[in-house]
């Protein structure tokens, strides 16, 4: 039987996921593991609001903030289990992108990028200033949601790092999962045809406003629920994570991946993750390889990484 | 009671008016051309009549039903759909995608269960493909659909917007130059295509400069000249109208003949 693109994106990832501890050196890396994890959930949000719909945001690190601090302070100030906070945090998340999408998703291009840009700086804001709730701009301890507990208490011995690469890796799957029923659905037709030409996409019937605002709601979600697994993995939050430059990190991360293609966006997520912690034997020339690393992409692989690598491919197969 | 009507449409743009007091009819099944020299106005017709822009005088009925100034995709849901003179064509999807994506208003469900890959997503993902591999067939684009759009020719272009057009199962269609760009073969097969949809039942208005397809396929033609009506009838008659003659097939020739 022949896979789907579908299948095989899925199978790829999830042998990925469970063959590269293999070549793990030390178990720090699967705290490395779980980082380019964590990152690359936020960053398929973006590549659905980005790649498919074609809008930018650089205010998404508001909502991996919103994420974050709900499994903090809803523990905290509510007793609600970490868990669940997850879930609520991701609900409001979904909220609040609804009732600033609305507004801010009828502007266009780089007027769209520095609205989004005030949202990210506005949560940050409060999140640094609202000490006597937030813990203030050192940050806030985390609960420990206790599920690596029951694990042991069922006989699954895992390290602390281990558990969270498995973790994190699971919410990974699901949500390349997610992203790729969407992009071959109604919703994420739409969501492409108006990336291409908004008029065409209203002529054949597609509400823009509304599958903008879908989009976007559908990132924050994303975005949201890497805040809360970067929370309760780390133990602690601190308000940076909400701040312009993770925003910005977000998006280079999509873009330089391939901002179209789920398996894209997690490959710019792991090598902007993993290059630095590589490129650290060059010590003081680091964000100089790097800067000129992403330059060199963008400048030569427009596309981003993996959709040239697949047109190479294809190329070479003719 | 006809499809489409239009009563006293009319437009400027800053100043200077585009459109002037434009009425017509089109019945179901019949096939009605806006011919004129270029900068008659017949695209801002279009985008008038089709929601692009909000009219500033005048009303467009749709069954009867007034729609004047509505959004293109609430018109698409009334049964209005078009094609563009300057294509719009989703460059970045596939042939098969961008008519798939016409069948957006019968295969759209809810988001959740677009997001969960559930079975009614699944079956309607399905239909509107199988639909959509039909209307390609119909067009003579079947051998393209896994293509990317943007590397198919003008003229295969043009045949891809009307099959995307057709996906929306409307009642009118809007054609703005469908066989613009493309060479005498194909000509005949947008000219064979649009007569069986008119006979379908379908009112089609029709913007074309290739005058023998005009006058082959026309029931009516309305003539616009400086943004307005000067002449309206079946093809003979407006042929023979020394005021479109004047106007039309006079003066402007030259701009004909160069659009082939």
């Amino acid at each position: 039987m022949r896979l789907s693109s579908k299948q095989a994106t899925l199978l790829v990832l999830a042998v990925l996921i469970l063959v590269s501890p293999a070549f793990f050196p030390s178990n720090y890396y699967y705290r490395v593991g779980a980082m380019v994890f964590v990152n690359a959930i936020a960053v398929v949000g973006i590549a659905i609001l980005t790649g498919y719909a074609g809008q930018i945001s650089l205010g998404h690190a508001g909502f991996v903030g919103i994420g974050g601090y709900a499994c903090a302070l809803m523990p905290l100030h509510f007793g609600v289990p970490p868990l669940l906070a997850v879930v609520l945090g991701a609900t409001l998340s979904g909220v609040i992108a609804w009732l600033v999408g609305r507004p801010i998703l009828r502007l266009k291009g780089y007027y769209l990028a520095v609205a989004s840009l005030g949202f990210g700086v506005l949560v940050a804001m409060v999140l640094a200033n609202e000490g006597q709730v937030t813990g203030g701009p050192d940050g806030i301890k985390v609960p420990d949601p206790g599920a690596r507990a029951w694990l042991t208490g069922l006989g699954l011995e895992l390290s602390n790092a281990q558990f969270w690469y498995v973790f994190t890796g699971l919410f990974l799957l699901a949500g390349a999962w997610l992203a790729l029923n969407l992009n071959d659905s109604a919703t994420g037709r739409a969501l492409r045809a108006l990336h291409g030409s908004e008029v065409a996409a209203r002529t054949v019937g597609v509400d823009v406003a509304r599958a903008k605002l879908m989009a976007f709601v559908i990132s924050a979600v994303y975005a949201s629920v890497a805040g809360s697994l970067l929370a309760l993995q780390n133990r602690l939050i601190t308000p940076d994570v909400a701040g312009y430059m993770h925003s910005i990190e977000l998006v280079t991360m999509a873009v330089l991946g391939g901002a179209g293609s789920v398996l894209g966006a997690i490959l710019g997520a792991a090598l902007l993750t993993l290059l630095p912690q590589v490129l650290t034997v060059l010590q003081d020339y680091e964000h100089v390889v790097l800067g000129l690393v992403m330059m060199a992409v963008m400048i030569f692989l427009p596309a981003g990484l993996l959709p040239s690598a697949q047109r190479f491919m294809r190329g070479r197969g003719e | 009671m006809s499809l489409l009507s239009v009563q006293g449409l009319g437009i400027s743009f800053g100043g200077l008016s585009a459109v002037r007091d434009v009425s017509f009819a089109v019945n179901a099944g019949e096939i009605v051309s806006v011919i004129g020299p270029n900068g008659a106005g017949k695209t801002t017709l279009f985008n008038m009549i089709s929601g692009v822009y909000l009219p500033k005088a005048g009303q467009v009925r749709l069954d009867g039903e007034t729609v004047t100034g509505l959004r293109p995709d609430l018109l698409a849901r009334r049964g209005l759909s078009r094609t563009f003179q300057n294509l719009q064509i989703f460059q970045q999807m596939s042939v098969l995608d961008n008519v798939v994506v016409g069948f957006h208003l019968h295969e759209r469900g809810p988001v959740l269960s677009d997001l969960l890959g559930l079975p009614g997503a699944r079956r309607r993902s399905r239909a509107s493909t199988q639909g959509a591999r039909e209307l390609l067939e119909r067009v003579g684009l079947a051998r393209a659909a896994e293509r990317e759009a943007g590397a198919l020719s003008y003229g295969a272009l043009k045949r891809l917007e009307i099959a995307r057009a057709l996906a929306v199962r409307p009642r009118v269609l809007l054609l703005d130059e469908p066989a613009a760009g493309c060479n005498a073969v194909e000509t005949e097969e947008i000219d064979r295509l649009i007569a069986e949809v008119a006979d379908s039942g379908v009112a089609i208005l029709l913007v074309e400069h290739d005058m023998k397809l005009v006058m082959r396929l026309s029931h009516t033609i309305v003539v616009l000249d400086h943004g307005e009506k000067i002449a309206e009838g079946d093809p003979a008659t407006v042929s023979r109208d020394p005021q479109v003659i004047e106007a039309y097939l006079g003066a402007s020739a030259e701009v004909i003949d160069a659009h082939g």
